[in-house]
């Protein structure tokens, strides 16, 4: 068995190793981190690698002789050494933009992560990084609006947004459901939002939670005089599924809903985000799963590539961890996705994990959101690292608040306001955070009071995923 | 921890209609609007005064103070039309702008003078 094995690695090499290859504009790159078996040389492994997610199979077939396989094969053109970690390196691979179909993530990833990461020559494989040519991203639907267009839709300037989650997550009946939304509301965010769990359970089906949810909206606009809206999750068991829940929601007026794009699927995402576009609906889109893929620094696909498939599928909010709560996120790392989900280009940086240059053209960006275990005392260094165009999501630091949601909102909002007048003035609210919330608290006694009741928590756990730094 | 407050807010009451950035904080003072009205020029937006009954004020267009001040980065000159039009429409939300015309989209939106609430 071990033999015959060996003799295919060979065999890649001689095909699959190019390195004096010079990619070309049109070809898709790609960055694999490979820790190969014992005795296996790199420059076989990545030649296996390139082989196993383009042309390659294990065998020479009569067949390959009827085509000009030396065009459509993968390159693998480049070798590097990991900084700081000997048992790994990294691969670059170029694949003709012949290999995919227009205007599916689908199709590339069921090629660049399909077969190749059972494949035995490898002991272990992660995606970092692909760099989609400009003329693959103009056959993407993108996000269904945008950053700018939902500012306008939305109304809202200068500031990030803010949301919440609504908890308990399971269990809730509708009505006092729209209550918990309504209260979040009412005292000053913009967005409040369906956990990823709640779909359509016995205890709450979705049609009366849309139809509660959407009676919160349109009261707390007329009470607020500001524009809201509730992330409904529409993610279902069928796309006829989802797409019904969708329409229900364009017909009673809901400004957005939401999709779990990876246990959805990135073929139901993109569906549902070109209906998006086409019936004015924004779309929010949650990553649950996500871990699952992107946590292990040795093998899966890293959330940086999972960010642009989500930006080419569509969505116009995608998940991105908070840097400072309770969830993972390196800050430089996280820095280098927000760009990539915001930005219309991208300079590869490796001092944020970015390996290439990314041209996303015309297709619009989507906004950030941190969401998971933050609270007012965040807020400074939420601001700092997400800028204005993000959302930021309070679950337990709006509905935890000692005087209900509607103060624990106000107490958000606040404090995000005096955080964004002091760095406009040109205050270092990050360093002088703790004085730009004192002050703000002095005329808010609801952000007072959520000041006093956060003060101890702090998060502070060491990522498990780091970026590949030198550790010497 | 202070005792248990209700949330004062409600349909009936007109001062419970907020209007977006910066209404949740107390008003600005004149030493504050100019500190927005510099960063609007630092950031090289082009700054513009707009106002409306504060009973419109949910509506997308307010009524547009003159046109936009493209390129003036004096921060007197810009005040001084804000002013002027608070002082015109004394009752009304007068709010400043800074248009951010690469990323098409207004890069800070605040009212710096407000109306009367009814």
């Amino acid at each position: 068995m071990a033999k015959t094995y060996h003799a295919g690695v060979k065999e890649y090499r001689e095909t699959y190793w190019m390195p004096e290859y010079t990619p070309k504009d049109t070809d898709l790159l790609a960055c694999f981190k490979i820790t190969p078996q014992a005795g296996v040389p790199r420059e076989e492994a990545a030649a296996a690698v390139a082989a196993e997610s383009s042309t390659g199979t294990w065998t020479t077939v009569w067949t390959d002789l009827l085509t000009d396989l030396d065009y459509y094969k993968g390159r693998a053109y480049a070798i590097e050494d990991v900084p700081g970690d000997d048992s790994c390196f990294y691969a670059f691979i170029a694949y003709p933009i012949d290999l995919f179909e227009e205007g599916s993530v689908v199709n590339v990833f069921t090629s660049l992560v399909g077969n190749v990461f059972g494949f035995k020559a490898v002991r272990a494989l992660r995606l970092e990084d692909v760099r989609f040519p400009i003329a693959y991203v103009m056959t993407c639907n993108g996000p269904p609006h945008g950053i700018q267009v939902e500012r306008d839709m939305m109304n809202k300037y200068g500031r990030p947004m803010l949301g919440c989650t609504i908890k308990p997550k399971l269990g809730l009946s509708a009505k006092n459901y729209g209550r918990a939304v309504y209260e979040c509301l009412r005292g000053g965010l913009d967005f409040t939002k369906d956990d990823e769990n709640v779909n359509s359970q016995p205890f709450m089906r979705w049609r009366q939670r849309f139809d509660f949810v959407m009676e919160a909206i349109d009261k707390s606009e007329r009470e607020t005089g500001e524009r809201k809206g509730h992330y409904l999750n529409v993610t279902a068991p069928t796309p006829e599924e989802m797409y019904k829940r969708a329409e229900y929601a364009k017909e009673i007026g809901a400004p957005i809903i939401m999709h779990d794009y990876i246990t959805g699927g990135f073929c139901a995402n993109t569906g549902l985000a070109q209906w998006c576009r086409d019936n004015g609906v924004l779309l929010h889109i949650h990553r649950a799963m996500h871990a699952v893929l992107d946590r292990n620094p040795h093998h899966g696909i890293h959330f940086r590539v999972l960010t642009k498939i989500l930006r080419l599928s569509g969505g116009d909010h995608l998940h991105t961890g908070t840097v400072v709560g309770k969830l993972e996120g390196d800050r430089q790392s996280t820095l280098g996705w927000i760009d990539l989900l915001r930005e219309s280009f991208v300079k590869e940086d490796r001092s944020r994990g970015i390996f290439f240059d990314q041209d996303w053209g015309a297709m619009p960006g989507a906004f950030a959101v941190a969401s998971g275990g933050i609270h007012v005392w965040h807020m400074p260094a939420l601001v700092t690292i997400f800028g204005d165009d993000s959302v930021l999501q309070f679950g337990g630091g709006t509905l935890g608040h000692p005087w209900g949601n509607a103060a624990g909102a106000c107490a958000n909002r606040v404090a995000l306001e005096a955080c964004v007048e002091a760095r406009n003035q040109g205050v270092a609210i990050e360093k002088e955070g703790k004085d730009v919330l004192m002050k703000a608290a002095a005329s808010s006694p609801e952000l007072k009071v959520a000041m006093e009741t956060w003060k101890e928590i702090k998060f502070e756990f060491d990522t498990v995923d780091k970026l590949d730094v030198a550790h010497k | 921890m202070s005792e248990m407050q209700d949330y004062q807010s409600s349909l009936g009451d007109p001062s419970s209609r907020k209007f977006e950035t910066f209404s949740y904080l107390p008003a600005m003072s004149a030493d504050q609007i100019r500190k927005q009205v510099e960063y609007i020029v630092r950031k090289g937006w082009n700054p513009a005064i707009e106002h409306t009954e504060p009973e419109n004020a949910f509506d997308h267009y307010w009524y547009m103070w003159k046109l936009p001040m493209f390129g003036e980065t004096n921060i007197d000159t810009i005040l001084a039309e804000a002013e002027a039009c608070h002082k015109a429409h004394p009752n009304n939300h007068v709010r400043l702008i800074g248009f951010d015309n690469y990323a098409q989209s207004k890069g800070a939106e605040m009212v710096v003078f407000r109306g009367k609430a009814v």
